[in-house]
């Protein structure tokens, strides 16, 4: 039995030895912890250029306002780490929301609108899933026609916005639990539960784990005799899942249901998903680097109110960031392919 | 007539046939055309003139799904070139001058190229998925048309600007002379040379184009600066049509319509051969399902339903699961043996 | 090491027949794997080597024959079947997830659970066990794609001893290895095979055959030459049975390789040092107009990839070249295009071929990409040259029209042949251009290859099937293991000394 041990290239010295193995561990992190320091650094510099940015109440307002945007984005998170993409978040949201309101006003109870909403998301997800998985259709393609149906069902609803004044889902977004200047609201309650559920569920749960092993090497998973078709079935389902909750928050923020919603919410989402560090290729990510994402894409929406200047920059600067991360992210892998 | 149906515009030609069948048979005046004051009026003008920026922006978007690639930022781009040109108008002192028109029309155009090019940088030269590269001017482009604007929709009053989505020359739409020039162009520019052939050669091999000593990198680039020229043009005829530059609405989900157009062609979005006239046939095919939907009485808004089932039955109908499903069926029909290795390569 | 022949083998196929549409790549083989033995699969391309293995791992279904796995007859309808009945595969890509830790995916699928929660630390524990009984010692936690590929395959290899496997299946694991790691997976595969593991090996490194192997069974041609100890058989006597007799019908053309040739001038090519780390060690290599070189060698001897560094296909990081005696820089197919060279890869259908454009279009890229976009080929053009290569190469059926893809491989070789041909190239590279056709074609191209030569065109040949190549070249380049072991000079020579010359030259300086 032969005792000869592999071991890997030891640095010189103790600290550069400790950095290469954190490298080596946690390289997936990196992209992570960039979008991070990119948080801190527009809050530092908004902080210091007007003065009055970083107050307990503006900063709870970051998970208020983006609370529907978060959900989302753990939903997207899902289905980018297996190497797809949907783009019918946007208009799920739209669709659920405006049914929300419809059948409210028509008296059905919340108990079961909310469970509606929710499995209608869920619906077109595996609509979706079954496209991809079954009859080889690029999740672009696919999730296409998901944002098609769901937009056009959004209208078939109804062609204009309809209140919601059911006191449940109202509560959900004006009740604030406070803490001196911070609160919470139960929609942000529900939106960091769901990045809490995700994140164990990616970390450890085998599902979890197969998540990631189709995004590095969908081939090599199935020979390794991983249940690839039902897990890829299941990302898309969980997307159009939250996006259904996603529906619920967002007509609690705002209190009526619009059938023209989440126009482009999709690229919102996947430009927070992208910009929080997950690689759009699959396999590298986590849904707390999306949540991170989430807020960067909050605080721009933030500054640029603080600055007075008109909303459009908000895409601008999610766009000139996301490109700048799209050409980091591909560097780095062209480096690390050169090995 | 077995070579007929297998001719690659059968179906897009019955499916336009068929469907100019059913809404004339749902309303008889549909076909008709009446002339007043020397121009023609009737559901098919309207067809005609309203298809001009989506043919314009169809033929963009195919070629450079030919090369592999896809456009997502060909709304937002017609929205700048609106934006540009307006603007541009606006600050003049004599907006009906037509030297000044042309300036306008120029200055938007050229931007838009530049727009394109520089999604083809991305693509051809740093290798970037070409879903994301478009994807960033995509949220970006409209932001920049804003801004352009100043944030409002920018009117106009400009006869020879309004001329062209509205006027007409013999009769016909100034609009549909615009799309028959494009058309025109573009299968000169790709068919005449061997630009066509070698951007499918890039498309089908990519490596053994590469081998072949084809400029696969130019070749890209360039049809993506396409691109970006045609949906320059389409955003220009866009604000003519409402003599306004609105940078949220122009062009809204028009990549989405065109790359429909492509596919309804027969062009296939894996890359490699396209049909220029397939995509004439599915621009109008879609034009005229537009049209089908408003005259049903459903709201524009609703439209997008059933442009998702069309999505889903051409995607369906291209998927080879199916077709080996209804190949499976004919051959138990017709009962011989069937292969079950579709994919087989010879040994090693 | 054990191999008593009354212990009932661990696998038995029999009579295993599989037929692709057109070949018939395995015709009614015979194979069997003991427990406690390194077996090792030879083979040249299209003998079925892979093939066989993909029956036994259940990625093809057979057509006629049976497999037995430990006593027990079985049907692989899937990869997952073939595990179940404890066949284990480490393939050449190394089907791992590189995304994920050393750790994770040794147990992927299989980690420690509680409570349906998996427990990580208890996982990795269980990791550094299975790689220990290897000998491996990393930091399990560390990302499976920051290590070489020889660690990822050891980490492969620890992973089907998580799932149990009884036997191991290694296809051509050493391609990427150098030499220290290449011995340490032999420490590891033969420790697994003391334990009792049946290992069927694949390769085609002629020298590691035989450091590792107990038994070897060869195939040729889709059918089981034989199965001989590895004591008892003998280099010489290995790759004769690989590569075989091929009937010579082409007796016009011995005068090819008698032709004089004027060594004295400038070559039309000369490769100085030229190299690449990890793929081929630098070379030099010389051609001269109107001579033919053969590059003799087995799969998996780096004539390809040699041939690829002098078009440009890949780049060279070392050496330089001379065109004409001019200084050249050829990093790109581009460049060397412009130099008149012309390159047609021995992978006909991914890097030759433009499958879905017609006959006429395949011909004229070649001219047409150096001419550019603008200026097109005109249609009488087009047809003229069409006609005069498709009549020249005997094209068959003679419609320019038709899609490439729907002709026979030979007609396809035919057609890139012209593609090169009217580019009036001043040096072609042949790679296998004869491999997969038939007969007849195989003629057709062996002749205006002798023909193109004797009127000044050089031409590098590479072919497994040493017939031809000692038909048509003046001289033969021998390479082994990604170097070039010597020239000969082919007039003088019969196939059996090639295979001698591969077999033993050289063997004294290897370390």
């Amino acid at each position: 039995m032969t005792s000869t041990p592999i071991r890997t290239e030891q640095a010189s010295g103790a600290f550069a030895a400790r950095l290469r193995v954190f490298v080596n561990r946690r390289a997936s992190w990196i992209p992570v912890f960039a979008a991070l320091a990119i948080l801190i650094a527009m809050f530092v510099g908004a902080q210091l250029y007007f003065g009055n940015f970083l107050t307990p109440r503006l900063v709870s307002s970051l998970l208020l306002d983006n609370a529907y945007l978060l959900i989302l984005a753990v939903g997207m998170t899902f289905v980018i780490l297996t190497g797809g993409i949907d783009l019918s978040v946007g208009s799920v949201l739209a669709f659920t929301g405006i049914m929300c309101a419809r059948l409210l006003s028509e008296g059905v109870p919340t108990g079961v609108v909310i469970p509606i909403m929710i499995l209608s998301g869920a619906g077109i997800g595996l609509l979706i899933a079954v496209l991809v998985q079954f009859f080889d259709v690029q999740p672009f393609i696919a999730s296409l026609a998901g944002m098609f149906l769901a937009r056009g069902l959004a209208f078939v609803v109804s062609l204009s916005s309809i209140k919601v004044e059911d006191p449940a889902i109202l509560w959900l977004q004006s009740t604030r639990f406070q803490v001196g200047g911070w609160y919470i609201t139960p929609t942000g309650i529900i939106a960091l539960l769901v990045v809490l559920a995700a994140a164990l569920v990616l970390q450890f749960t085998r599902f979890g784990r197969t998540i990631y092993a189709i995004g590095g090497n969908e081939q090599s998973a199935r020979l390794m005799g991983l249940p690839v078709v039902r897990t890829k079935i299941l990302a898309y389902v969980i997307s159009g899942t939250c996006a259904g909750l996603a529906g619920v928050v967002f007509a609690a923020y705002t209190g009526s249901g619009y059938p023209l919603n989440g126009v482009g919410t999709e690229l919102d989402t996947i430009a927070a998903v992208v910009i929080g560090g997950t690689l759009l290729t699959g396999g590298s990510g986590y849904v707390l680097g999306s949540m991170i994402g989430v807020f960067v894409y909050g605080t721009i929406k933030g500054v640029i109110s603080f600055l007075g200047a008109e909303q459009s920059w908000t895409r601008i600067t999610i766009g000139v960031l996301l490109l700048i991360f799209v050409v980091v992210q591909r560097f780095i892998i062209t480096r690390s392919r050169r090995r | 007539m077995k070579r007929v149906v297998k001719h690659r515009l059968f179906w897009p030609i019955a499916a336009l046939v068929a469907l100019v069948a059913v809404n004339t048979i749902s309303r008889p005046a549909f076909l008709s055309v009446t002339v007043q004051d020397g121009q023609f009026y009737g559901s098919v003008i309207d067809i005609l003139r309203n298809s001009a920026p989506l043919m314009l922006v169809a033929l963009g978007m195919t070629i450079v799904i030919s090369t592999r690639g896809i456009d997502l930022s060909v709304g937002a781009l017609m929205a700048v070139s609106g934006a540009v040109s307006l603007t541009i108008i606006e600050a003049s002192p004599d907006p009906e001058n037509l030297g000044v028109v042309l300036v306008a029309i120029g200055a938007g155009v050229l931007t838009t190229l530049f727009l394109g090019a520089w999604n083809g940088f991305l693509v051809a030269v740093l290798g970037i998925q070409p879903i994301i590269a478009t994807l960033v001017l995509m949220l970006a482009g409209r932001g920049i048309a804003l801004l352009v604007t100043g944030g409002f929709i920018t009117t106009i009053n400009s006869t020879p600007y309004q001329f062209m989505a509205q006027g007409s020359v013999f009769g016909l739409p100034f609009a549909f002379y615009v799309s028959i020039a494009a058309v025109a162009i573009v299968a000169l520019v790709e068919r005449r040379t061997a630009l066509g052939v070698l951007t499918e050669a890039v498309g089908i091999n990519p490596e053994a184009s590469r081998l072949a000593g084809v400029r696969s990198r130019g070749i890209v680039w360039g049809a993506y600066a396409a691109s970006g020229v045609l949906a320059g043009f389409a955003g220009i005829l866009y604000s003519s049509n409402i003599m306004a530059a609105d940078a949220n609405a122009a062009g809204l989900y028009i990549e989405l319509d065109a790359i429909l157009a492509v596919v309804l062609g027969g062009t296939s979005l894996a890359g490699g051969k396209f049909s220029l006239a397939g995509t004439v046939i599915g621009v109008f095919t879609i034009q005229t399902l537009k049209s089908t939907i408003t005259f049903l009485g459903v709201p524009p808004a609703v439209s997008p339903v059933f442009m998702a089932a069309v999505v889903i039955v051409v995607v369906l109908v291209q998927s080879r699961r199916v077709r080996e499903g209804f190949a499976r069926i004919g051959k138990a029909l017709s009962r011989t043996p069937s292969q079950t290795r579709p994919d087989a390569e010879v040994a090693s | 090491m054990p191999t008593d022949t009354e212990v009932q083998p661990v696998v038995e196929m029999r009579g295993i027949t599989i037929q692709f549409p057109g070949v018939l790549a395995l015709d009614a083989v015979d194979f069997t794997l003991r427990a406690g033995e390194v077996h090792t699969l030879m083979g040249e391309n299209g003998a079925g080597k892979s093939t066989l293995i993909k029956a036994l791992t259940g990625v093809y279904p057979i057509d006629g024959g049976t497999i037995t796995v430990a006593g027990e007859s079985r049907i692989f309808r899937g990869t997952a079947d073939a595990q179940t009945a404890g066949i284990s595969t480490v393939y050449q890509e190394i089907n791992l997830c590189t995304n994920l830790s050393v750790g994770e995916n040794v147990m992927l699928g299989h980690e420690v659970r509680t409570l349906g929660r998996i427990d990580w630390r208890a996982t990795h524990r269980e990791a550094e066990r299975y790689l220990e009984t290897l000998g491996v010692r990393i930091d399990t936690h560390s990302l499976l794609g920051s290590h070489s590929i020889a660690v990822q395959q050891l980490v492969a290899i620890s992973r089907a001893m998580v799932t149990d496997c009884t036997v191991l299946v290694l296809d051509e694991p050493t391609s990427s290895l150098d030499r220290g790691e290449v011995d340490q997976l032999f420490r590891v595969i033969r420790d697994l095979r003391d334990r009792g593991v049946a290992i069927l090996f694949v390769t085609h490194f002629l020298d590691q055959v035989y450091e590792v192997s107990d038994r070897i069974t060869v195939l040729r041609n889709g059918k089981l030459v034989g199965e001989y100890a590895a004591s008892e058989l003998s280099r010489g006597d290995l790759i004769a049975h690989m590569i075989g007799r091929a009937l010579d019908d082409l007796a016009a053309l011995s005068d090819t390789s008698r032709r004089q040739i004027d060594r004295e001038s400038v070559p039309v090519l000369r490769a100085i040092g030229v190299g690449r780390k990890g793929v081929i060690e630098p070379v030099d290599l010389d051609v001269f107009e109107g001579e033919v070189v053969g590059i003799a060698g087995l799969l998996g001897s780096g004539r390809t990839e040699l041939v690829r560094l002098v078009y440009g296909a890949d780049r060279a990081d070392s050496g330089r070249f001379e065109v004409d005696g001019g200084p050249a820089r050829i990093t790109t197919p581009r460049n060397a295009i412009d130099h008149r060279i012309a390159f047609s890869s021995e992978n006909r259908r991914e890097e030759g071929i433009i499958g879905d454009l017609t006959v006429a279009e395949n011909i004229v890229l070649g001219i047409q990409a150096r001419r550019g976009w603008l200026r097109k080929i005109s249609h009488s053009e087009q047809s003229a040259i069409v006609s005069e290569y498709m009549t020249a190469l005997d094209v068959r059926p003679a419609d320019p029209n038709r899609a490439v893809r729907n002709l026979s491989g030979g007609n396809q070789q035919k057609v890139l042949l012209a593609r090169w041909l009217a580019t009036a190239p001043e040096l072609i590279i042949l790679d296998e251009p004869t491999r997969g056709i038939d007969v007849g074609a195989k003629a057709d191209i062996q002749r205006k290859v002798a023909d193109l030569s004797a009127q000044g065109l050089a031409v590098i040949f590479i072919s497994s099937e040493l017939e031809e190549v000692l038909r048509l070249a003046q001289r033969v380049v021998v390479m082994r293991d990604r170097r070039i072991i010597g020239e000969l000079t082919s007039a003088d020579i019969e196939v059996d000394d090639v295979i001698d010359f591969i077999a033993h030259q050289g063997q004294e300086s290897m370390a």
